[in-house]
């Protein structure tokens, strides 16, 4: 068995889910590749092979995959992938774009955002927003598998010492192209990464009042979240949506404010160690999944909670 | 330019589904259900094409059984021109719904298919890519925004880290996100029009498309519970709790 794990990243610095991914790749065994494809990313290759129980890390370093472009991307790791048992990747953005793609040239299923390696050939993910776990298995020859970062303890990130290897394979589907992006700049933790998250919904009733949030972010050293209705409004940017078609996050504290518990939002938090929520409706649903739940208005509760920290 | 949208009948999104006590499922008996959100999307910015004279028809197509013709109905009292019922009882993974909808757009010649980003039952956010790796059709996943120019299309996608846009050259594939727009509701007359709008109801075989699994479920489980909470009654106690029995600040 061998599996090629391919490489999140924004061609400086490799991300963090990667680590989780190579964590299952860990559990299904054998040799464990990673391929870093990208431009000028030397550095996140260099990353990669620290990664303790790698092998080896392939790195295609060339404009046409600067971008992470899906089309050019997916005949890149459907050609590599093709000599290997699992093909797996994290489910972020960008490799829930290429991976689908890399099953559909092999011509094989994917299954998507694992949270549990049963066997080799067997996982359980996540169905109906996580209302139920199905456990799957698969009958094809290459499993292609995207990995749901919260279901695995991240492999340590120093410890290994892979070689590194150049790939020169050129792929240009010569469809598409990069336009421009709007990578929103933040000083506090990433969601997907941050130990402590705050979110708020609805009923902080505009932007600007997530600077309370902000506030009580800054004293825990949390990241912003938010509820789809709240990114909606356009009090804050979509990057900081949580839920089922959002991010997928479980800190080890979660605290949502003014958030009602849709099952869409409860799908993408209910597996943080600790919930606490803050609603002044006491029927509010997300008070049955909160450890704490505090029944009062954002607006007091919030800056009284701020001080006291 | 032909528009091809993609439409899966699935749980409302409404409703909280429980697991079947023998675990071989979900319990779908007497659940109300309905077009997937994101495909209600993608018919609403194919009807908006449409509006501002750049798409000249739009074909609904679902794959799923004959209970679909009734999100097909849907669809084409919102606006689809008409639809296809690839009708199959199967369990139909991603990778034999692209292939039914390449088979169909080999056929078809469309300038633009758009698809839901996901199908919020098997939350698999896979059939849109696995279509443009299949057609060779260019790729734009979890659109917000879609300007149709000439022989281009621009899309801006949501990313983790915020927006990307790309330009794609068409025919192309697009999935939608939430944001792309709101759909409309289909008005009464409109309902009773669509009854006689038309609708072709063909086989995988007739396609030439092999819709055979290639997973297996071995079972189906709730979710772990988690332990019952406490309602805290102050600021004070709730950091209290925090500090001194959870640990976590
Ligand atoms: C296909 C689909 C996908 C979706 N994906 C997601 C997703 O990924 N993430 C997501 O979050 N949602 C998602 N949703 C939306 C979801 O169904 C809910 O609509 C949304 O989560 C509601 O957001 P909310 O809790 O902020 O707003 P509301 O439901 O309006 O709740 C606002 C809450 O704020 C409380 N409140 C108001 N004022 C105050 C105050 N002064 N003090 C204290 N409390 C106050 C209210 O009591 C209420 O409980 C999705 C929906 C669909 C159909
Ligand atoms: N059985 C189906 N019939 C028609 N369209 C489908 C079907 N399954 C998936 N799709 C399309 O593909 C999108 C993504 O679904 P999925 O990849 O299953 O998450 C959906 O929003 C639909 O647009």
């Amino acid at each position: 068995m061998s599996v090629l794990v391919y490489a999140d990243h924004n061609n400086t610095s490799l991300n963090a889910a990667t680590l989780n991914t190579v964590a299952a790749a860990k559990q299904i065994g054998g040799d464990i590749v990673i391929l870093v494809a990208g431009e000028g990313c030397a550095a996140v290759a260099e990353a990669a092979a620290k990664i303790d129980g790698v092998a080896k890390v392939l790195v295609a370093d060339n404009a046409l995959y600067a971008h992470q472009l899906a089309e050019n991307i997916g005949l890149l790791v459907a050609e590599v992938g093709k000599d290997y048992s699992h093909i797996l990747a994290s489910t972020t953005s960008t490799a829930k774009s290429i991976l689908p793609r890399v099953a559909a040239l092999l011509d094989v299923a994917q299954i998507s955002d694992i949270i549990r390696v049963e066997s080799a050939d067997t996982f359980a993910r996540p169905i109906y927003a996580g209302n139920a776990i199905a456990t799957v298995q698969s009958s094809d020859a290459i499993k292609v598998v995207s990995v749901r970062g919260t279901g695995f303890d991240a492999a340590a990130a120093e410890g290994g010492s892979a070689t590194v290897e150049a790939l020169d394979l050129a792929k240009d589907a010569a469809v598409s192209a990069f336009v421009n992006e709007e990578i929103v700049k933040s000083e506090r933790p990433e969601l997907t990464a941050a130990s402590i998250i705050i979110s708020g919904g609805r009923g902080m009733q505009n932007g600007e009042n997530f600077k309370m949030l902000e506030a009580v972010a800054d004293k825990l050293g949390a990241a912003l979240g938010a509820s789809r209705a709240a990114v909606d409004a356009g009090y804050v940017p979509n990057d900081m949506q949580v839920g089922q078609t959002g991010k997928i996050v479980a800190p080890d504290l979660y605290i949502a404010v003014g958030i009602s518990g849709a099952i869409q939002h409860l799908a993408g938090m209910k597996d943080s160690k600790v919930i606490v929520a803050i609603n002044k409706d006491a029927e509010a649903p997300i008070f049955q999944v909160a450890d704490y739940g505090l029944v009062a208005d954002l607006f007091e509760a919030v800056p009284a909670l701020e001080q006291l920290l | 330019m032909k528009v091809l949208v993609a439409v899966k009948r699935v749980v409302d999104a409404n409703v909280k589904v429980n697991v079947l006590a023998d675990n071989t499922g979900v319990d779908l008996n007497n659940v109300k259900m309905a077009i997937n959100p994101f495909c209600e999307i993608a018919v609403e910015e194919a009807i908006r094409l449409k509006e501002k004279g750049v798409a000249t028809e739009i074909i609904a197509v679902c794959i799923g059984p004959k209970a679909a013709q009734e999100q097909l109905r849907t669809a084409m009292a919102l606006g689809a021109d008409r639809s296809i019922l690839v009708e199959t009882d199967a369990n139909v993974e991603p990778l034999g719904v692209a292939k039914a909808l390449k088979a169909i757009a080999d056929k078809e010649q469309p300038g633009l298919v758009i698809v839901g980003k996901q199908a919020i039952d098997g939350d698999n956010n896979q059939t849109g890519q696995m279509l443009s790796a299949l057609t060779g059709y260019s790729q734009a996943t979890f659109a917000s925004e879609l300007i149709v120019d000439g022989d281009k299309v621009t899309v801006t996608r949501e990313v983790d880290g915020g927006l990307q846009t790309v330009a794609l050259s068409l025919p192309a594939v697009v999935t939608t996100d939430l944001r792309l727009n709101e759909p409309r509701y289909a008005s009464l007359p409109n309902i009773m029009k669509a009854k006689k709008k038309p609708m072709d109801i063909i086989t995988a075989e007739e396609l030439g498309v092999d819709l055979a699994p290639r997973t297996k479920v071995l079972k189906v489980e709730p979710p772990a519970k988690r332990a019952a909470g406490i309602i805290v009654e102050s600021v004070e106690e709730l950091v209290d709790k925090l500090k001194n029995e959870a640990k976590a600040i």
